[in-house]
């Protein structure tokens, strides 16, 4: 009975409520028309109107990108107007034929206004299309002059950046380029258009974000002839915050002349906080060149220099650390208890391990030696023999102390993480085991062993500072166009390598050594005045054999290394240094660390004066906004420039 | 196997009614997109190339009994929920959203499936799912999982849009089987402070932009409400006869966006006039109201869902896209049935009316 009465109810129920639904359907649809009606009705002359003697129209206009400043407030990047030319579909009726006018006139390559054509059309008629960027001042007075033959045809003005030192501090400070088809499809550009500058590499690519500013734009209404009425709306761009840099730019030129015509980088990193104050990846490049368009020779110039200018050697470069090495196995070895700062081995120039035989660098030998005179002469033997017995895993742990072989997290793309070899990462990689006789390279620091100049400043500043890992960073603060400060980085501590302080300081006394005791390796890097303490290292390429003497060819030739830190009782900085293809780090590298650390101690003589960094900062944004409100007289007055483009069309 | 009943028992009426307005649509796309540069195919063959084999596809389902449809049900939507796992990890980006899945031969949009499967994975709850007296609040919680799960997920995409339109099928269906008074204000207590809770708790300022944005274009005069507005011209410039066909300047002059896709019923609007939006509207109307007619006949309890199913989903697309770009709805990209530009808009809009088909022709067999 009970279970009819529910059958009957369920199934009678929600047929009922169809009626109901079709009621809810036609009301509905009976919104929709009667909201057609008042459109299409009642409305009908307001909306012919405007559909048939209005046209609305926007333009956008280019925000300034920040400024890039050094520690002390020097602008390293800021910006210049540059000129591209455009054009409104629209208002062109042969496009074909403005495009030859346009070629021939600028003397631009026809198939690539083409090109740019092209991609833009299915947008809207009213949207300019940029035709050619960084068109030259000449270029643009021609097209003024011609302007009643180019109806259509505009020029606007991007800024575009500018390099207050040319070349330096290129890798770290990146460049800007028109984005790309490729970038314009990511989700992290949703919000650009064809012919927007971005950052395409260094700090410009990382703090994109932060540097872009906000583009705006104008809605114009013009008429049919697209003559401008009046303004209807119009969001000002906003300018990019501006960053200022941990760099030292008068530190960072004096590390780059150092290095002269040779290859190589270094790394100036304060050790009480990861800040770096230099960054040099030599030689550079022109940064300026890439966004227009580059010379094929220059560009051909780039990519055949075997010294490979547009790499980031600092950054990307991974080295074998050679001897500098040598202090990390040290540190594990006191650490383990293996050896004490009195354990003494005796070197006669080579290391014999079951049929291997293992050189020391100093084919004579160096007789008995112990921790102190191992590192300060950069024995080999006694790092054989120490790593013979601490195994290669004991080694690894200890460089994971040092956040080695993976990245440190500087902040700028393709960091690269070196390589810190393990038993198991051989199985892993070659599926083959670990060969005791394969500990010995790496015990100082050959083999299969890889770091970044980055990490070699990293550890040299642990070392220094006894224990404490800090992330390397290169900005300070992001700072708004009105020069509040928006962010402020302080030091960011990866880890403590939980090292007792008595062996670092037997280490650091060793260091000590090299640099300041006769018969050390790293004397070039001696200051009269300040006690530098650190490490030189050689790296083979290549083996060369017993004629390590003898002419070979650049590519075979051995990278120079060069740590250190200063100053020794109480540590302020580290640097890296590595030369390409050098020689003798002790020959080649020291003495370019040596020039570093000569200009640090000469320039914390002055005191900074902080108030530059106001005065200046303040001065080029005056420059930009100035710039602006010009244009926007223009717009506002349109009349001078606007009706004798339309003489032109009645031509 | 295929019965003689079911050959006499066949729907003209929904067949006309969806061939009309499929012939308008692709003399709409033709005036749409005369000022496009000539490409390989022109888009109004491609319509009609999707509208003949929707046609065939349209067939095939009603040629199916319907009731295959429920023995089916869970794995369908466990496979989509696969499916739409995939977009999210390895799908491909598109305007910004990831939306499609690429199958080697050709891509899919799993959320447009999805409003599919839901509406055939709520038929079979509710067909075995006996209440009296109506749903009460935890009768609902069951359908309400089955709902959330995919709405989050395509809300990842993000595709607002389509997510919308799944909760408003499952709300039309669960209305069908009808709300007991005390459900409906639960939900109101629990939703209303949730909605409080994310907008001042979780939301940041930038999203709570995009929000308000997005119920009032008009805010932003130069992004979304710039594409109303010009909307908004074509549809009130085109007056009672309209400005003749391929005659409107502001689609012409490509003042509109999308003006195939999303906005073709601006187009329309403007070269038909009232009387030419009328005539659509009705058209639309009557193929609503058939819908819930073929629910209504139909003496089957699944055969009434699946058909209330369907119609809610063709009608929600239609309100929503035409009220959209008449400036009474928000932007959001939901395409009109049958009339937009688009393969698998046209796919699925095909597939509905062949559910509704195979309902309508087994009236008399249950």
């Amino acid at each position: 009975m009970i279970k009819k009465q529910r059958y009957v109810r369920e199934l009678v129920q929600p047929r009922q409520r169809t009626i109901m639904l079709s009621v809810i359907v036609t009301t509905l649809f009976a919104l929709l028309v009667m909201r057609l009606w008042y459109l299409q009705i009642i409305r009908v002359d307001d909306y012919r109107t405007m559909s048939e003697n209005n046209r609305l129209r926007f333009l956008p206009v280019a925000a300034s990108r920040g400024a890039l400043m050094d520690r002390e407030g020097t602008v390293l990047v800021n910006n210049r107007p540059s000129f591209s030319l455009s054009m409104i579909p629209q208002e062109v009726k042969n496009i074909d034929e403005t495009m030859d006018r346009l070629s021939r006139l600028l003397m631009l390559d026809r198939t690539e206004l083409a090109e740019r054509w092209e991609k833009s059309k299915k947008r809207a008629r009213y949207y300019p299309v940029v035709l050619a960027t960084n068109i030259s001042r000449e270029q643009v007075e021609i097209i003024e002059e011609n302007r009643l033959r180019l109806p259509g045809i505009e020029i606007s003005v991007k800024p575009i950046r500018e390099y207050s030192f040319q070349n330096s501090a290129a890798h770290l400070l990146g460049y800007i380029a028109e984005i790309s088809d490729k970038e314009l499809e990511s989700k992290n550009y949703a919000n650009y258009n064809l012919g927007d500058y971005i950052g395409k590499n260094g700090i410009e690519k990382t703090w994109e974000h932060e540097l872009h500013g906000n583009d705006g734009g104008r809605q114009l209404e013009v008429d049919s002839r697209g003559r401008v009425l009046r303004l209807l709306a119009e969001n000002k761009p906003t300018v990019g915050n501006s960053l200022i840099l941990t760099i030292d730019s008068r530190l960072q030129r004096s590390a780059e002349a150092a290095f002269g015509e040779k290859a190589g980088a270094a790394v100036v990193m304060d050790v009480r906080n990861g800040e770096v104050i230099a960054f040099v990846s030599n030689p550079t490049f022109d940064p300026s060149l890439f966004a227009g368009r580059i010379s094929p020779d220059i560009w051909k110039g780039y990519l055949e220099d075997k010294r490979h200018p547009l790499e980031n050697k600092a950054l990307s470069g991974q080295y074998p650390p050679g001897s500098t090495y040598k202090m990390l196995v040290a540190l594990a070895g006191l650490e383990s208890g293996v050896i004490e700062e009195t354990t003494t081995s005796y070197c006669n120039g080579e290391y014999v391990m079951g049929s291997s035989k293992f050189r020391c660098w100093n084919r004579s030998g160096h007789g008995t030696v112990n921790l102190r005179k191992s590192l300060k002469e950069s024995c080999d033997v006694y790092y054989y023999q120490l790593g013979e017995k601490l195994g290669v895993d004991r080694i690894a742990a200890m460089a994971r102390r040092f956040h080695l072989g993976s990245e440190l997290g500087i902040g700028l793309h393709n960091e690269k993480k070196g390589l810190i070899p393990t038993v198991a990462w051989k199985v892993k990689r070659f599926g083959k085991k670990w060969f005791p006789g394969e500990t010995l390279p790496v015990a100082i620091g050959q083999g299969y062993v890889l770091m970044t100049p980055i990490q070699l400043v990293s550890m040299m500043a642990t070392v220094a500072n006894e224990g404490t890992v800090y992330r390397p960073h290169l900005v300070k603060k992001v700072v708004d166009p009105d020069g509040r400060i928006l962010k402020e980085f302080g030091p960011e501590i990866l880890g403590y390598t939980g090292i007792s302080q008595e062996s670092f300081k037997k280490v650091k006394q060793g260091l000590f050594a090299v640099v300041n005791d006769a018969g050390g390796t790293g004397a070039n890097a001696r200051l009269w005045d300040v006690k530098v303490a650190g490490k030189t290292g050689t790296s083979q390429v290549v083996k060369l054999g017993k004629d390590r003497k003898k002419a070979v060819m650049y590519q075979h030739m051995d990278h120079g290394l060069f740590v250190a830190f200063a100053p020794f009782d109480k540590p302020e900085i580290a640097v890296a240094v590595v030369v390409e293809h050098g020689g003798g780090g002790g020959a080649v590298a020291a003495p370019i660390a040596g020039k570093i650390l000569r200009t640090y101690f000469d320039l914390q003589k002055p005191p900074p004066n902080p108030a530059r960094t106001d005065s200046l900062n303040k001065k080029e944004l005056e420059d930009t906004t100035e710039y602006e409100s010009n244009r926007h007289e223009e717009a506002e007055n349109p009349k001078n420039t606007e009706s004798s483009s339309i003489q032109g069309e009645d031509d | 196997m295929i019965d003689r009943r079911l050959v006499t028992n066949f729907d003209w009426t929904l067949i006309g009614i969806v061939s009309a307005i499929c012939i308008l649509g692709v003399l709409n796309i033709y005036s749409a997109t005369v000022s496009y540069t000539p490409g390989s195919t022109p888009y109004y063959i491609k319509q009609i190339n999707w509208m003949l084999f929707g046609l065939f596809v349209s067939i095939i389902v009603a040629s199916l009994d319907y009731h295959i449809l429920e023995d089916f049900s869970y794995w369908f939507y466990g496979f989509l929920i696969l499916l739409l796992l995939c977009v999210l990890l390895v799908g491909k980006r598109s305007l910004g959203a990831t939306r499609w899945l690429n199958l080697g031969l050709f891509s899919v949009q799993p959320s447009e499936l999805m409003k599919i499967v839901i509406i055939v994975t709520f038929a079979r709850y509710f067909n075995n799912y006996h209440t009296v007296g109506g749903l009460s609040f935890k009768d609902m919680l069951f359908p309400l999982g089955l709902l959330i799960l995919p709405v989050i997920m395509i809300m990842k995409q993000p595709d607002l849009g389509t997510a919308t339109l799944v909760i408003l099928i499952a709300f039309a269906m669960s209305f069908y089987i009808g709300f007991r008074w005390s459900t409906i204000f639960t939900f109101i207590f629990v939703t209303i402070p949730l909605f409080w809770f994310t907008w001042s708790v979780y939301m940041k300022p930038y999203q709570k932009n995009r929000v308000l944005d997005f119920i009032n274009p008009e805010r932003s005069r130069l992004g979304s409400g710039y594409h109303i507005i010009q909307s908004k011209i074509a549809v009130g410039s085109g007056g009672f006869w309209g400005k003749g066909y391929v005659k409107g300047t502001q689609s012409q002059l490509r003042f509109l966006p999308e003006q195939h896709t999303d906005f073709a019923f601006s187009v329309f609007a403007e070269e038909w006039g009232f009387f030419g939006t009328l005539v659509l509207i009705l058209l639309y109307l009557s193929l609503i109201l058939w819908g819930l007619n073929i629910a209504r006949r139909c003496n089957d309890r699944l055969g009434g869902l699946l058909a209330v199913g369907v119609t809610a989903m063709l009608f929600w697309h239609t309100v929503i896209n035409i009220g959209m770009v008449i400036g009474l709805f928000p932007v959001v990209g939901v395409p009109l049935p049958f009339f937009s530009y688009g393969g698998t808009s046209m796919l699925t809009s095909m597939v509905a009316v062949g559910i509704l088909q195979s309902i309508s022709m087994r009236r008399f067999m249950f």
